[in-house]
């Protein structure tokens, strides 16, 4: 189990060695960096000064040695747009996207799983059919538009939740978070909605699928043969066995919705870090794009490891002896 | 035999399942009656499609829908089970009624451990403790052969053989003491090697705990050597009915006649082995009359106008209207 998981992480560092390069790619070689940060005016040996003390002089893989060094130290230089640390903008926009993300897909879990199972056992009921044609709409709604909807009708006409912001939030050193107070909470419904209801309708369609699947399944058979209650056969048995599908669904979902709330958080204003990569993209501030790339790999990578254990709990036949 | 032959433990009477499709409905069970006594092992044979797994699928109440019960009754120590609501029926099931399926592969849940699966059931049915339902979760792995099974019960199905599966398949249906099991197709699935322990440590089960056994199977020579009486299927009905010996030895039915000299004996060299002609219709064709017919070498008009039922047929009950004539 141990040495799977070293070997898992093991495989990671390639990827983050790419990813890497990729972003040192982009960092280098998309627009100059002397040109923007000495102006137009400069001078030619201002600009190799700059050059060399930048360290663009020295060799590629010199170069790109440097950059990863400095990215394992979180160390990704200074933004363009605000002229501050990357690490700095990033960290003071990290809570505010996480708790964003974890809402969503808590929410898209508690509603999402049991309505699948709920449509798997009785898929010809009414309700089973109204569930089913409502998921059409959160599939195919697109977020943009949700969230403008709902800003419509619970801002605008009803007045209940506000429209944009986290709200107040309450500090600790390095984390701010909007759990602890009212107009935290209430901020965060609409925008947790508009970014969970793709997830939630994917993942009851899926345990959907799996649980009419597996409930055809000899097993299921039995277990109804051997007289045990419907309780124990469709939790106990049968949507044990669709947990694999979903875990890792859910997990590549959160990496995405991580790496992706950029609609979510452009619509209401939320101060993460979706909102900081697209004003970032409008002012090509090089430095902020390319950390992001990093930050992002390596959360899809850490979701990975997690979604690997979760396979090893769930599934015996995956922990092998050696 | 345990129970002693004449209390009827099983009764079902003209049960008729069908199969409502698109183009009409099926009849896939027409009017099949037959007992089971306590502690009596009976045997079902026939072709694919003759109904021995449906009507075995119909006596446990787990008909695949959209199959159900249109028409007879199954009961089960006078008490009729057939119309009982899905709570009481549960209990009926694996309590009074246990049941073996073909593949011990896949009728193991994967992702629990077989303790818990025999726990599980033990506990549904009977007044235990955890700890009282596991301990008799291994006395019953012990029972049916599952080496070092106080160290092996956490185990899960991935880790045992089919044999060993199959096994705790036996295991999980007997683990309530049911009254009776029904047995589908328990050995085909296995190597030939394996078939005749199994077969054996059933055979053996039953009859210390006094248990019956409905055992369907589509080898003959399974049937001879376990059951006390078998039943050939044909079609959705019952071709012929009696003790094992006598529907071997001195088949009444022609079917049954065929099937008898279509199997292979070493003691005899024959060149070519029988084989009736022509194949069991499917359920949209079956003929007018007796579904048999268009292959019987003893057709007679009779039987191409009216079903035959079942009538004594020397020490046999055979469904066929040569019976029928010199029983007048």
């Amino acid at each position: 189990m141990i040495a799977q998981l070293v070997s898992r992480l093991l495989q990671a560092i390639p990827v983050l060695l790419v990813v890497g390069f990729l972003s040192f790619a982009i960092f280098t070689y998309v627009g100059d960096p002397v040109s923007i940060m000495l102006g137009q005016n400069a001078t030619p040996a201002m600009r190799i000064a700059m050059r060399h003390a930048l360290g663009l002089d020295q060799p590629f893989l010199v170069q790109y040695w440097h950059f990863m060094v400095r990215a394992v130290h979180f160390n990704f230089g200074l933004s363009y747009r605000l002229a501050l640390p990357v690490s700095q903008l990033i960290l003071e926009r990290l809570p505010a996207t996480t708790e964003l993300v974890m809402t969503s897909a808590v929410l898209a879990l508690l509603v999402g799983l049991p309505l699948g199972v709920y449509t798997g056992i009785r898929p010809n009921g009414f309700v089973s059919r109204t569930i089913m044609a409502g998921s059409l709409l959160g599939v195919s709604l697109p977020t943009f538009l949700l969230g403008i909807l709902l800003i419509l009708f619970f801002s605008v006409l009803l007045g209940w939740l506000p429209s944009f912001g986290r709200g107040h939030v309450v500090n600790f050193t390095h984390w701010s978070t909007g759990f602890l107070t009212l107009s935290g909470l209430k901020s965060l419904i609409l925008p947790s909605i508009t970014l969970g209801l793709f997830q939630m309708t994917l993942i009851m369609r899926l345990v959907r699928t799996e649980m009419l699947e597996v409930l055809r399944s000899d097993y299921i058979k039995f277990a109804r043969a051997r007289g045990l209650g419907p309780r124990a056969i469709y939790f106990g048995h049968a949507l044990r066995n669709t947990l694999v599908p979903v875990i890792t669904i859910v997990g590549l979902q959160i990496g995405g919705l991580i790496g992706f709330s950029i609609v979510t958080e452009t619509v209401f204003q939320w101060p993460g870090m979706g909102l900081l990569l697209v004003q970032s993209i409008q002012n090509a501030d090089i430095p902020v794009m390319s950390a992001y790339l990093m930050l992002i790999a390596v959360v899809f990578v850490v979701i990975n490891l997690v979604v690997d254990i979760l396979y090893y709990v769930v599934d015996p036949r995956l922990r092998v002896k050696r | 035999m345990a129970g002693g032959a004449d209390a009827t433990l099983l009764e079902v009477r003209d049960l008729v399942v069908e199969f409502p499709t698109r183009r009409g409905v099926l009849r896939a069970l027409d009017g099949i009656s037959f007992s089971i006594a306590r502690g009596e092992v009976l045997g079902v044979v026939g072709e694919s499609g003759a109904g021995k797994s449906l009507t075995g699928a119909a006596i446990i109440g787990l008909l695949e829908p959209p199959g159900r019960v249109v028409g007879g009754e199954i009961r089960l120590d006078g008490q009729r089970i057939d119309n009982l609501p899905q709570a009481a029926m549960r209990k009926v099931r694996g309590k009074r009624i246990g049941a073996i399926f073909q593949d011990p592969l896949t009728t193991l849940n994967p992702l629990l451990s077989i303790g818990r699966q025999l726990v599980e059931t033990i506990r549904t049915h009977l007044p235990l403790s955890e700890s009282e339902a596991r301990e008799r979760a291994i006395s019953w792995l012990e029972e049916v052969g599952i080496p070092a099974a106080r160290q092996r019960i956490d185990a899960y199905p991935h880790e045992f053989s089919g044999g060993m599966r199959q096994r705790v398949v036996i295991a999980l249906a007997l683990c309530a003491e049911p009254e009776m099991v029904v047995a589908d197709e328990p050995t085909t699935a296995l190597d030939v090697s394996i078939q005749a322990q199994i077969i054996a440590l059933m055979k053996r089960l039953a009859a210390e705990h006094g248990t019956a056994v409905m055992l369907v199977t589509h080898d003959m020579g399974v049937i001879a050597e376990t059951c006390d009486r078998v039943a050939v299927m044909y079609a959705g009905r019952i071709a012929e009915i009696g003790p094992v010996r006598e529907v071997v030895k001195h088949p009444s039915h022609p079917y049954t006649s065929g099937l008898m000299a279509s199997i292979p004996a070493l003691d005899r060299k024959v060149a070519r082995l029988a084989q009736i002609e022509g194949a069991m219709p499917r359920l949209t064709t079956i003929p007018r009359g007796c579904a048999f017919n268009p292959r019987c070498p003893k057709a007679m008009d009779v039987c191409r106008q009216e079903k035959p039922g079942l009538r004594p047929a020397g020490a046999t009950m055979a469904a066929c209207h040569l019976y029928e004539v010199e029983n007048v």
